[in-house]
């Protein structure tokens, strides 16, 4: 079995205690909420998109350690990036989460490899990956929120 | 000035003599609890290295042998379609699974096993009655008409009347719950009111544990002309059910609660009442003359048993019901009273672990917060020491609004849980609050 440290690293749990950008963005001109039925969690995710870019992203709401630390992490890794550059990243982040990546190296992941332990859980994918659909609703330009079921 | 933490006191048991702490370690002599886990084979498994310590019962429970042989018996033995065969096997067939009917309505105390409807489940069981008695010729719901529903209701027991309310242009009405998780009887006085069709009301809540008195809450509604549904998915397994006592319309409750198979369960719904509704499926079985001109039903429980049935899951939910009833009721509810009263005190006692939901009357398993750790956590860490507990809504969205949280954790008992797994879980959660620290 996965030990519970390889899920709840160090990393993730201090971002669950402390998120960054935890906040409404006043700038924003994109924002989409993402809900799990299953269990409740709640985020949304503002966006600042000038030029293509991110220039500044932030979320609020409630979930677990995992869903929160992801949303966290994901507007420290997301902030300053392209739009393009932010879907490339959802999709290594989604491939890390599920187990997809095998032994491919996620370097340029940085920080957000310490999800990787998640894919051991797969009950839990949904709540690392809960501010991703929202971030991806948002830069889509999609008005409801989007639903991890 | 700051109040002191304030902690839910232990919960009484559902019946007979509450054990005190001091003797909680040793089962009662009555209760031979080896010899009933070992009636159990999946129990004997370790879950990530350990022990299994199976605390989701509420979800569904384990299977006895005797309700794992009944299913393989049926397949093996006797195995064919029921109702339409004049064969050796159809015949078989056909007389295990009105035995089984006669099970089911000596398990409710029901007069008649006419009144007895097989149906895949709890949630199929209130739909069937929303359908059929709401919409009924004589018994259906018109504009401005109202459904109580009570504000601890599993969305089984609710999103069906909403559905009914939109159809008909009727209302939807809900009592509200006291802080404790008590429904306030008050209330339900003032709501219920001429317009009062039916009150839907679980007996035991599938969150709170709260034993609901459903005898006191049928005379009033029956005051009110009004008729009674009650979700006993969560009652069937842990207390002694007389729908002659309770004094219910209709009662419902699915096999995998009450140690037998998943897709099958019971309605039990008063004779005068299941013979005044119309069909709610139509197909085979459940017809007495079809033409194109027009088709006669057949008289209840057929009429509402459309297509060939879960032949297998009613035997086996006979087989489950008479494992429940030889170890008798009684002495599985003193059992799990002090089961839950030791867990109650264990996690009580624990900085920080807040229990939602302390009724005075309760059963079954306890809801619990872990200060500042969220539910679905608290669920994956207990998972890692072999532990298994339901975390989240527990499809009580309304509920959770109104204890103002999103989620809990839900431990749930059976009765062959042990007073070392009450510990174990107390010392799961002391390791869950090691780990977020």
């Amino acid at each position: 079995m996965a030990e519970l440290s390889d899920l709840y690293q160090d990393v993730i749990l201090e971002h669950s205690k402390r998120p960054r950008n935890y906040r409404t963005l006043e700038a924003a001109n994109r924002k989409a909420e993402g809900f799990n039925p299953l269990c409740g969690d709640h985020f949304t995710v503002y966006l600042e998109i000038g030029d293509g870019q991110i220039r500044d992203i932030s979320f609020q709401g409630s979930g677990c350690a995992i869903s929160k630390a992801s949303a966290s992490m994901m507007t420290q890794a997301l902030k300053g990036k392209s739009t393009e550059e932010a879907e490339e990243l959802f999709q290594k982040f989604h491939h890390v989460v599920t187990g997809k990546n095998g032994t491919e190296s996620h370097d340029d992941l940085g920080k957000l490899e310490a999800f990787a332990g998640v894919s051991e859980y797969p009950v839990r994918v949904k709540c690392a990956t809960l501010a991703w659909h929202a971030l991806r609703a948002a830069l889509q330009g999609e008005q409801h929120a989007v639903s991890t079921e | 000035m700051s109040q002191p933490t304030t902690t839910s006191a232990p919960p009484r048991p559902a019946a007979g003599g509450a054990a005190t702490a001091s003797a909680a370690g040793t089962a009662a002599p009555s209760y031979d609890l080896e010899r009933v886990r070992a009636d159990f084979p999946l129990l004997a498994q370790t879950i990530h290295g350990r022990p299994l310590i199976y605390l989701d019962n509420a979800a569904s429970s384990q299977k006895p042998r005797a309700v794992l042989e009944a299913i393989a018996g049926c397949y093996r033995d006797y195995y064919a379609n029921v109702g339409r065969g004049v064969h050796r096997l159809a015949q078989q067939a056909t007389t295990a699974r009105e035995r089984a009917r006669e099970t089911v309505r000596a398990f409710v105390g029901a007069a008649s096993a006419e009144e007895i409807v097989f149906v895949s489940g709890t949630t199929e069981a209130i739909n069937l009655v929303a359908h059929s008695y709401g919409r009924g010729r004589h018994s259906g719901l018109a504009a401005g008409d109202e459904v109580l529903v009570t504000a601890m209701e599993h969305h089984s027991n609710l999103v069906p009347w909403q559905l009914l309310c939109e159809d008909r242009g009727a209302s939807l009405r809900v009592v509200p719950i006291d802080r404790r998780g008590e429904l306030d009887l008050a209330a339900l006085r003032r709501l219920l009111s001429p317009r009062t069709r039916i009150v839907a009301v679980a007996h035991v809540s599938n969150v709170l544990g709260t034993i609901n008195p459903v005898a006191e809450i049928a005379d009033l509604v029956h005051r009110r002309g009004a008729v009674l549904v009650v979700d006993g998915a969560q009652a069937a397994p842990h207390l002694t059910v007389d729908v002659a006592m309770l004094g219910c319309d209709f009662y419902a409750f699915s096999g995998h609660k009450v140690y037998g198979p998943s897709g099958i369960g019971a309605l039990y719904g008063r004779a005068e009442l299941l013979a005044a509704m119309p069909p709610w499926q139509g197909g085979g079985g459940m017809i007495e003359q079809v033409r194109f001109e027009g088709t006669t039903y057949a008289p209840p429980p057929q009429r509402f048993e459309a297509g060939t049935p879960n032949i297998e899951g009613a035997i086996g939910l006979a087989a489950a019901l008479d494992y429940l009833t030889t170890l008798g009721l009684n002495a599985v509810a003193v059992w799990e009273g002090r089961l839950l009263q030791r867990a109650a005190e264990r996690l009580g006692a624990i900085p920080g672990v807040q229990l939602v939901g302390s009724a005075r009357e309760r059963a079954g398993l306890l809801s619990f917060l872990v200060d500042g750790v969220h539910p679905h956590d608290v669920g994956t860490v207990l998972d890692g020491l072999g532990i298994a507990v339901r975390a989240g809504h527990h499809c009580a969205q309304p509920l959770m609004e109104r204890f103002g949280v999103p989620a809990t954790a839900r431990a749930s008992l059976a009765l062959y849980n042990t007073v070392e797994e009450m510990d174990a879980l107390a010392r799961g959660i002391e390791k869950v609050r090691e780990v977020f620290a």
